[in-house]
């Protein structure tokens, strides 16, 4: 099959999926998760495929030829907005984390959702699952976990999730982009309320819909302004030499920047959303309400890390954004804004007992390490540490999901009322869960930067240094803290977690998952090992230039081409290096020196809390970003709607206007009826008729109907008359 | 079959009128065959408007089907009917709704017969308005759309709530005599100028004619009643602007909008927001613009600050509703204000930059077409879950995707196409009026995104209350899914959505031809 037709058909398996399952499979659990992940499987392979094919092209001829397909998709004026695919050395290396890290987790979302276990004694659809009462052959009850009540909505939204990011990946330009991009923000909405019964899920949902999309208009607006000054949407098109240098140079008018630096800027405010930096970090924490595969896929390894996809995919006009841009260019605002969140959200990770918190927050931290490795200019290193990020991040919160199934069997044999996601609650499950644990340590030791083993300390290690080189110390040394930070609450997490004694029943009796759980726990594990050493520096000490830079030359390529994008920045100081191997075992050493010695499970005794003091209720609460935001922007916009907008303007001063008329109107012609035309027009009428009447009335009495006085009357005229006449006539003359 | 297509446009006019008075001679008391009947009878112009939409060609330019008789030779007004891709895209969509707004009637129970009839009556004087060339008969049909509307209103509208325009007893009004009223009363006080105004200036050009209209236009010289003809084209441009915004309506003559759409009944609510608000966009491009491209260039900029008003304001006010039937009908004030700054960009960039106002004008006309059926298709799920629950407080509901999984599937995705979400039709429109709109008034554009933020508030607002959340149990029990004849209601609507979506082509090829000859004239 030719590669275009393959890379359109990359995001169609998915969506056919999830129209079958809605459609005619949402009864049948089997087939439902068939379908998904056979669609998922498919996809896999056409992404291996054409992964495969691209090794065979090579980064050079790939990056100066891309794939490239499009059609015309809508008309406007005389021109049409085309859209299509593309495959360049950096679609291919994003294709292949998010085809593996998809696959992987539709396969564990199986033995997640507990398939093949009974329904639930009183389950019901938009809660989580409670466990079933089975009796075994000896006549015992038990309770064990039970099936998931809406598992075929699952894996419907799930594969829509997945052709949202197929999509993005392989478009070749912004508005499809922006279509996945959004497709799995309403996923990521549906997931994250996927127990929608629950209200802190349903408020997590809009709050993570609602606040990556304060990002989302503006990125539109960028993709608006893009459009209008380019004419196309094509990254190709833009990414042409002339049009970047025109881009880079036209002032826009605003802040100084240019247009290139606003259209920068605004796409890079879609980032800050998608991608939870601060200040729009605040959702990504709640996301955890979500069933941990969506975690796992949705917000760690794929959506948000489209966030910085997409900034790495627009870096040339951020870089050329910012050569001509006064105040506020692009690349130092990413600079500021990701070495700032990777610090920040850190700190708070330490505080944090839940043990999917801790990871969200890290998920936050680690995405602030990339966009600060772009706004330093190193669209490689940035790249390096988003797809070894997606495998240990997407393993570690598998593995958190994997450690919560296990406490959750504890909880439901025992019988006890306590939290499954808190790490006080644990320990010692090293013993219990034996795969969780290894390939939890390794996702741990990745993240944390384990020297030389792990990808995590490669990728880490190029952004480390590519900001030393690259001359950006604030940052560098911001990361290397943050680093610091990152190996101690992860060491934390494992030791609380996996070491010592068990410190509740519930854990004494946690079990280790199936294997559909566990599978796809190790094949990540493997490649949270292997795929850092794609990418060893030929400067290392020792190792160095034994195994080719692949992933520097790979990625490199993609923009290699366009004149002033591309730059290394090679340095000869061992510094950066030591920095990161101290900050890494020092921070590992000391998590699991403060915390070996846990015994009790009350979150109290956390020796953070006793030398942090009111500094750690602080960090514990996130710094209270939430308070303020509902307290600032979330309350008074409520206000302004229902109050202000509704009651006072429209149905106060608008309607009042119009009532006002109305009774004018009204009034009026009941004065014209009752002080005009009553009293003057019928007045007058009536007035002649009243006295005709008041005539007629007073000589009524003389119609008697008797011929007697009518003779009398007669005759009285008569004499009368005659008298008159003859007084007249007689007298006068 | 030659007869019916030689006079295409006139079959899809009267052949509801024609269907109505035929009922008229049955007995009241035959309910169903009302219903039928009038639904039936609904599906022939729209069957006749899907040849008319295949028979078009959309690589002319100009007026196409027409028909042209003596009618009112008096004042040389004529029957003269003609559609280009604009008029045609609405004529779609009119048919469209009427059946299935009719489809939606059958839960209709009072006095079968009359409601019906009306409903008829009102789809020829609506597909009169985008028909008609010629401004005498463009104007009876602007009335005539608006009668049966008031009486479906008045008679068929909610009967909880009162209303009080004026303090005390006297002043109190049921919630439908309140809204009928204020519906008709403005938009036939906003028409009051419209009247004139074509009285005016067809006196002066000496015909009626909308094409002899365009032509002779720019020459007029001379004055009338002792009034220059500057003055004249100055009045009369007001007279259409205030009666065209009243009936969009525009920011701030709105408020009778969410009164009457939240009391009329469903069906009539969905051909109120889906269509009668057309109208009104529908006069803004058919006379504003290429009647007063000077002016309309001159006023473009205060135009869109209404229409900024109108998406902001829209989406704050549908966000504050606690009723869920106000709440969607607050939406529609939100989406129509895209249409008219598409309108303000395109009339804005005409000469200057045609590429900007070709992308802002499909993007009205799309936008046009987009709220017709997202906003028909969220008052039918309002009605839907009114007719069971008998309620449109959203705090009285509460978790009920499991009762209602169909149903909530189906909120969902409309509500998704209401919000503008990227692979259903509202964003594409949604993006071409940015795209356009961003060039002629950045700061304006900008805030306008704002009330897209609050556009997804207030339908997560909805979502929350009626499908999450703890199950109200008050309702187990008695609420049932969507009947089969609901679910034929939606399906057309749904399935345009998306093709639209996807596939935009097949819709903005026709509108594009049209769009860039109204550009033309500018």
């Amino acid at each position: 099959m030719p590669t275009t037709t393959l890379l359109w058909l990359l995001p169609v398996f998915p969506l056919v999926a999830f129209g079958l399952i809605v459609l005619f499979a949402n009864r049948n659990r089997a087939l439902s998760h068939t379908l998904a992940l056979g669609a998922a499987f498919l996809s896999w392979s056409g992404a291996m495929a054409i992964f495969v094919w691209a090794l065979h092209i090579g980064p050079e001829e790939l990056a100066k030829h891309p794939v490239h397909s499009v059609v015309k998709w809508l008309p406007i004026g005389d021109t049409y907005l085309k859209l299509g695919v593309m495959l360049d050395p950096l679609t291919a290396v994003v294709l292949f984390f998010v085809a593996w890290t998809i696959f992987m987790i539709f396969l564990y979302s199986i033995g997640y959702h507990n398939y093949g276990q009974p329904e639930g004694d009183h389950d019901q659809p938009g809660l989580p699952p409670h466990g079933a009462t089975v009796i075994d052959e000896h006549g015992h009850k038990h309770k064990v976990p039970s099936i998931e009540p809406m598992y075929s909505r699952f894996f419907a939204y799930v594969a829509l999730f997945a052709f949202g990011m197929y999509t993005l990946v392989v478009s070749d330009n912004l508005l499809t982009l922006f279509v996945g991009w959004e497709i799995m923000g309403l996923c990521s909405y549906l997931l994250i309320g996927f127990w929608f019964a629950k209200p802190s899920a349903r408020a997590a949902g809009i709050k993570a819909f609602m606040t990556t999309r304060v990002g989302d208009v503006f990125m539109l607006l960028g993709i608006g302004l893009l459009y209008f000054a380019t004419g196309t949407l094509s990254f190709t098109d833009i990414f042409n030499p002339k049009m970047l240098h025109a881009l880079g140079s036209a002032p826009s008018g605003v802040l100084g920047l240019s247009v290139a630096g606003l259209i920068g800027v605004l796409l890079f405010i879609g980032t800050v959303g998608k991608s939870a930096q601060w200040p729009l970090h605040v959702w990504l924490p709640d996301a955890m309400e979500g069933p941990t595969p969506v975690s796992a896929m949705i917000h760690a390894a794929t959506m948000v890390s489209a966030g910085v996809y997409m900034v790495i995919r627009m870096f040339p006009l951020l870089k050329v954004g910012t050569e001509n841009s006064a105040f506020f260019p692009p690349l130092a605002v990413m600079a500021f804004i990701g070495a700032f969140t990777a610090l920040f959200a850190a700190t708070i990770a330490v505080a944090q007992n839940d043990i999917k918190r801790v990871l969200a927050y890290s998920t936050i931290s680690q995405l602030g390490y990339m966009v600060a490795a772009l706004g330093a200019g190193s669209y490689v290193a940035a790249s390096f540490h988003l797809v070894t990020h997606a495998f240990f991040k997407a393993l570690l919160f598998l593995g958190s999901g994997s450690v919560i199934h296990g406490m959750e069997h504890g909880v439901l044999h025992t019988g006890e009322h306590l939290d499954p996601q808190d790490m006080f609650n644990m320990g010692g499950l090293a013993k219990k869960m034996p795969i969780t644990f290894w390939t939890f340590l390794i996702g741990g030791f990745a993240l944390s930067g384990f020297p030389v083993l792990t990808a995590g300390f490669w990728s880490k290690d190029e952004i480390l240094s590519s900001s030393f080189f690259g001359g950006h110390p604030v940052v560098f040394w911001t990361l290397a803290i943050a680093a610091l930070f990152t190996a101690f609450y992860t060491m934390r997490q494992i030791t609380l977690t996996f070491l010592g004694e068990p410190r509740t029943p519930a854990a004494e009796h946690a079990q280790e998952t199936p294997w559909t759980m566990t599978v796809p726990l190790m094949v990540l594990a493997f490649f949270a090992l292997t795929f850092g050493w794609t990418g060893i520096p030929e400067h290392f000490p020792i190792i160095g230039g034994i195994l080719p830079t692949w992933f520097q030359e790979w990625v490199g390529a993609t923009y290699k081409f366009i004149p002033g994008i591309f730059e290394e920045h090679v340095g000869h100081s061992l510094l950066p290096l030591y920095t990161s191997l101290t900050v890494s075992l020092g921070g590992l050493f000391l998590g699991w020196w403060v915390y070996k010695d846990i015994k009790s499970s009350d979150p109290a005794t956390d020796p953070l809390k006793k030398w942090l003091g009111p500094f750690h209720t602080l960090l514990q609460n996130k710094y209270y970003f939430d308070e303020i935001y509902d307290l600032f922007l979330v309350k008074p916009a409520y206000w302004f709607a229902e109050t202000f907008t509704f009651k006072w303007i429209d149905r106060g001063i608008i309607d009042g206007i119009l009532h006002f008329a109305a009774r004018a109107t009204y009034d009026t012609g009941r004065f014209l009826a009752y002080a005009v035309d009553l009293p003057i027009v019928s007045g007058t009428g009536d007035l002649i008729g009243n006295i005709v009447r008041t005539f007629g009335r007073a000589f009524r009495v003389v119609q008697t109907g008797k011929v007697q006085d009518y003779m009398v009357a007669v005759m009285t005229s008569v004499v009368a008359f005659g008298a008159l006449v003859y007084y007249l006539l007689v007298v006068v003359h | 079959m030659a007869f019916v297509m030689d006079h295409l446009l006139s079959w899809i006019l009267f052949t509801p009128a024609l269907a109505a008075v035929v009922m008229l001679f049955f007995p009241k008391d035959k309910v169903k065959f009302h219903r039928w009947f009038a639904f039936a009878a609904s599906l022939i112009p729209l069957a006749l408007s899907i040849v008319l939409w295949v028979k078009f060609d959309p690589s002319q330019t100009g007026f196409q089907f027409q028909e042209q008789a003596a009618w009112f030779t008096a004042v040389h007004s004529a029957y003269h009917l003609g559609v280009d891709g604009i008029s045609l895209t609405m004529v779609l969509l009119t048919t469209l709704l009427t059946s299935a707004a009719l489809l939606a009637s059958f839960s209709i129970t009072e006095r079968v017969q009359t409601y019906m009839v009306l409903f008829l009556l009102m789809e020829t004087g609506m597909l009169g308005v985008f028909m008609a060339l010629d401004m005498v008969f463009f104007y009876v049909f602007w009335e005539v759309s608006l009668i049966p509307m008031f009486f479906l209103i008045l008679q068929w509208g909610s009967e909880k709530g009162v209303r009080y325009w004026r303090l005390g007893k006297r002043g109190e009004a049921k919630e439908r005599t309140y809204a009928a009223f204020k519906f008709l009363l403005y938009t036939m006080v906003g028409s009051f100028g419209l009247l004139i105004a074509i009285f005016l200036i067809g006196s002066k050009v000496g015909s009626y004619d909308i094409v002899t209209m365009f032509h002779k236009w720019p020459t007029l010289s001379g004055s009338i009643f002792g009034l220059p003809i500057s003055t004249i084209k100055a009045l009369a441009f007001w007279g259409f602007v205030i009666a065209f915004a009243v009936k969009v309506p525009v920011w701030p003559f709105h408020t009778w909008l969410p009164d009457a759409h939240t009391a009329a009944p469903t069906p009539g609510s969905m051909i109120l927001a889906g269509v009668m608000l057309k109208l009104g966009a529908y006069g803004f491009l058919r006379f504003v613009l290429p009647l007063y491209p000077v002016q309309a260039k001159y006023y473009a900029g205060a135009l869109a600050f209404l229409a900024m008003m109108s998406i902001v304001m829209g989406a704050f006010a549908s966000y504050g509703q606690t009723d869920f039937k106000r709440l969607v009908a607050y939406s529609s004030v939100n989406h129509m204000g895209f249409v008219i700054l598409g309108i303000a960009a395109a009339a804005f960039l005409a000469g200057s930059d045609p590429t900007s106002a070709a992308a802002a004008l499909n993007g009205a006309v799309l936008q046009m077409f987009n709220h017709g059926l997202s906003a028909a298709g969220m008052f039918f799920l309002v009605g839907v879950l009114y007719e069971r629950a008998h309620t449109r407080d959203l705090n009285a509901f509460g978790g009920l995707w499991p009762l209602l999984p169909i149903y909530g599937g189906i909120l969902v995705f409309t509500s998704m196409a209401s919000l503008g979400l990227p692979g259903l039709n509202g964003f594409v429109s949604e993006f071409l009026v940015v795209r356009g709109a961003f060039p002629a008034f950045m700061f304006l554009t900008t805030l306008s995104m704002l009330g897209l933020l609050f556009t997804g508030a207030y339908i997560l607002k909805g979502l929350k209350h009626v499908l999450q959340g703890p199950l109200n149990t008050k309702w187990v029990g008695h609420l049932t899914d969507m009947s089969v004849r609901e679910i034929v209601v939606i399906a057309p609507l749904m399935v345009l959505m998306l093709w639209i979506g996807v596939w935009p082509m097949w819709i903005l090829g026709v509108i594009n031809k049209a769009a860039m000859h109204l550009l033309a004239l500018l």
